[in-house]
């Protein structure tokens, strides 16, 4: 099963290295990863996509609480949240094509943000889904390049991650 | 007043309390080796090998319960260091190892003796710091030493650069430390732990299984007294042994690949184990969809990525293995007489037991060669237990574990984890270091003795008297019996040249005996533990005797060969 997993870990040199190592290492998947600086300067987030079975993604959880530059770790399996990531594609814009495309980019709200005589990039931000319907439609027109951010992700309503003192997994041991 | 980074490093470990190093010189530690001289408060013992420096911390910080550490220079002082860091990692060890580092204006562009060892060893330390500015340094050093010895202990590592090393700055040490994001939890939660007791109260097939956890918490004490309370047998890890007195009636020996009878069926017919400190590894399991098939499971351990890592367990309990016990031992006492009946609940299994035990002990056939079993039990009678034993890996560790009684914990210093040839004699020359007074043997092999058989030289030099007995079968025996058993005889690469020892130990200027017999077991080894030098005691032992009992790799435990 796919999860989102977001961290609060300390702005240092070196904790990428140490969270990529930990996946690496024992075998976890990494799907996406995104990070950077986050409102507080001494802190990033850091927004990970993986899979893995109920028992894979424990592991996953409890060793990167295990990290000592790891704040805090969430899960968002649980809890009500967005997730929203950007893509930049180059497509072919042919005399014939170029209207069908700037069509496409405004039905889901995207962008051109560079043109050349016989390109568009565009620039779309959205979910999962959003992106790949998107993709869909624009792919027959002619793709010539693609990069994805990887999503980011933010609990919905007031809920927040907050930089609480690390409690190892509390709730684990409560049973 | 500016003092220099060295100069700050060696104040640093002072205000720590740190009274012994173990270290090799190098370019890059220079301005550090100079700072130490004429420090008297440090003892520093400097050895042949960077491995050794590293094994020989180990062994200190396990004899001891302090944090070890080592010191050495940058590049390959560095990696060299890389076994003894994951030896001690795999067997939470707390130590801090200091390597040196090439300036950091050089960093990156592979200059001379320069190793990324903090990016080498990430994955075998609990945590590592390159210290990039001298005003970081004492800082540093103060949370490298909280973080080596609190929650689950490991390794620390913290690379020095030269230009930090000799950079000016005021030292102040820190009085205390705050990690933000490093908080373990000692205390278990109290409802899990009464959850627990509900289900120890109506067990009826009930096995304390504990490792190094009831070790480096120093909860044995505690262990021994939940066990007599509540009549419920215990059996170690390896690691554990030691947590409980080796001639205990309630223990039942070693479980797994190759424990006893006893602790496997034990194991296997239980209806609860609580397993303490112990973290559930393969070698100890045996198949891990058949083990202890009846039992629910209480697992308590201080790290939470141990618990329902290899076997899902039923009741968690994070929390420092000593405080639990405590916490347990305290319900018992309240409710005395709630907890009487237990005695009656598990009367018919503590007599299954101990059946098992009488029918199925350890044993070996004895013949008119001299064994390598008979040997250990010597060392064992001769010295009463009253020893600091350490060993190397192979059969030697199983016999070790199997035929020495340990009844102190602290007294079985052994590469568990990673199993690491040439571990033993650096680490009995640390345990030694820690313990001048007391009695070190390592027992070792005629292959592994020769993956550290420099540290000779550093055990003359330091007139460190310890004993290593070299059980010589002419084989690497644990690879060898693998062969026979599963191989079909085919000693390739197995059977190996060995030097004569006891010259060896001479040309260092150590003591170097022999035995050949079995007549003369006792008054060679009276003769090495009586003297005040270095001994190697070579004995020539039965070359093709195999450890047994034996779970074949990837059975259940039930499935045990036997002599």
């Amino acid at each position: 099963m796919r999860h989102t997993i977001s961290l609060l870990v300390e702005n240092e040199f070196g904790v990428l290295s140490r969270i990529a190592g930990l996946f690496s290492g024992r075998g976890f998947n990494i799907e996406s990863l995104c990070v950077a600086e986050s409102l507080d300067p001494t802190i990033s987030t850091m927004t990970i996509v993986t899979t893995g079975n109920d028992a894979i993604l424990e592991q996953i959880l409890k060793q990167l609480n295990k990290l000592i530059n790891v704040i805090k770790v969430v899960d968002f399996k649980d809890i009500d949240y967005v997730s929203r990531e950007m893509i930049l594609v180059k497509v072919n814009a042919e005399e014939k094509t170029r209207a069908e495309i700037l069509r496409i980019v405004e039905i889901f709200r995207g962008k051109v943000i560079d043109v050349s005589s016989r390109t568009y990039t565009v620039m779309i931000t959205g979910d999962e889904d959003k992106l790949g319907a998107f993709l869909n439609l624009i792919k027959p027109l002619g793709i010539k390049e693609l990069v994805r951010t990887g999503p980011i992700a933010m609990a919905r309503g007031e809920r927040m991650l907050k930089i609480k003192e690390k409690t190892e997994m509390k709730e684990e041991s409560n049973g | 007043m500016k003092r220099t980074g060295a100069q700050i490093f060696v104040e640093s470990l002072k205000a720590q309390g740190i009274d012994t190093i173990f270290c090799y010189p190098g370019g890059a530690t220079l301005n550090i080796t100079d700072a130490l001289t004429d420090i008297s408060q440090i003892r520093q013992v400097v050895v042949r090998h960077e491995q050794a420096a590293v094994h020989a911390a180990d062994g200190y910080a396990r004899a001891s319960g302090k944090v070890g550490v080592a010191l050495v220079t940058s590049g390959p002082g560095a990696t060299n260091t890389v076994t003894g860091i994951a030896t001690a990692y795999m067997d939470s060890i707390p130590m801090v190892v200091f390597s040196c580092q090439v300036n950091t204006m050089l960093i990156g562009n592979d200059a001379f003796q320069e190793a990324d060892i903090v990016g080498i060893t990430r994955p075998c330390t609990k945590h590592s710091y390159l210290v990039r500015d001298v005003k970081d340094l004492a800082r540093i050093i103060k949370e490298a030493f909280h973080i080596a010895e609190s929650g689950r202990p490991g390794p620390v590592l913290v690379d020095i650069p030269k230009d930090v090393s000799s950079a000016l700055h005021d030292f102040k040490y820190p009085e205390r430390v705050h990690i933000r994001s490093y908080q373990p939890t000692y205390i278990g939660h109290s409802g899990q732990i009464k959850k627990a007791m509900r289900l120890i109260l109506h067990a009826k097939r009930p096995v304390l299984y504990t490792g190094g956890g009831v070790i480096s918490s120093n909860a044995s004490i505690e262990l021994t007294r939940l066990a007599e309370v509540l009549s419920i047998p215990v059996t170690n890890t390896l690691m554990g042994l030691g947590g409980i007195p080796g001639d205990h009636p309630l223990f039942l020996g070693m479980l797994g690949m190759h424990g006893t009878y006893a602790a496997n069926m034990a194991i296997t017919e239980s209806d609860l184990i609580i397993a303490m400190g112990a973290r559930f590894d393969d070698r100890a399991t045996g198949k891990t969809d058949e083990f202890a098939p009846h039992a629910k499971i209480i697992h308590v351990d201080i790290d939470p990525t141990s618990i329902s890592k290899n076997i899902k367990v039923d009741i968690p309990i994070v929390g420092d293995t000593r405080n639990v016990l405590m916490h347990m031992l305290k319900i018992v006492e309240d409710e005395k007489d709630t907890y009487k009946q237990h005695h009656h609940n598990v009367a018919e299994w503590i007599e299954k037991i101990k059946q098992w035990k009488k029918n199925y002990p350890l044993t070996y056939q004895k013949n008119s060669t001299l064994k390598p079993q008979y040997v250990i039990e010597r060392v064992f009678g001769l010295t009463k237990g009253k020893a600091i034993i350490t060993t190397e890996v192979g059969q030697n560790q199983m016999w070790t574990a199997q035929f020495f009684k340990f009844l102190k914990p602290r007294t079985c210093l052994t590469s568990g984890g990673l199993g690491t040839m040439g571990y033993g004699f650096p680490a009995a020359i640390g345990a030694q270091v820690a313990f001048p007074g007391s009695l070190v043997i390592d027992i070792a092999g005629d292959g592994s003795i020769q993956m550290n058989i420099q540290e000779l030289a550093t055990a003359v030099q330091y007139s460190l008297p310890v004993k290593v007995v070299i059980l010589n079968n002419g084989f690497l025996g644990m690879v060898r019996q693998w062969q026979e058993l599963f191989y079909e005889k085919r000693y390739t690469w197995t059977h190996l040249h060995s030097p004569d020892f006891v010259k060896v130990a001479e040309a260092y200027g150590a003591v170097g005996l022999r035995i050949n017999e079995e007549k003369d077991v006792d008054r060679i080894l009276k003769q090495a533990f009586k003297n005040n030098r270095p001994t190697f005691i070579d004995v020539h032992v039965s070359p093709d005797e195999c450890v047994y009992p034996m779970v074949p790799a990837g059975a259940s435990l039930k499935e045990m060969l036997l002599v």
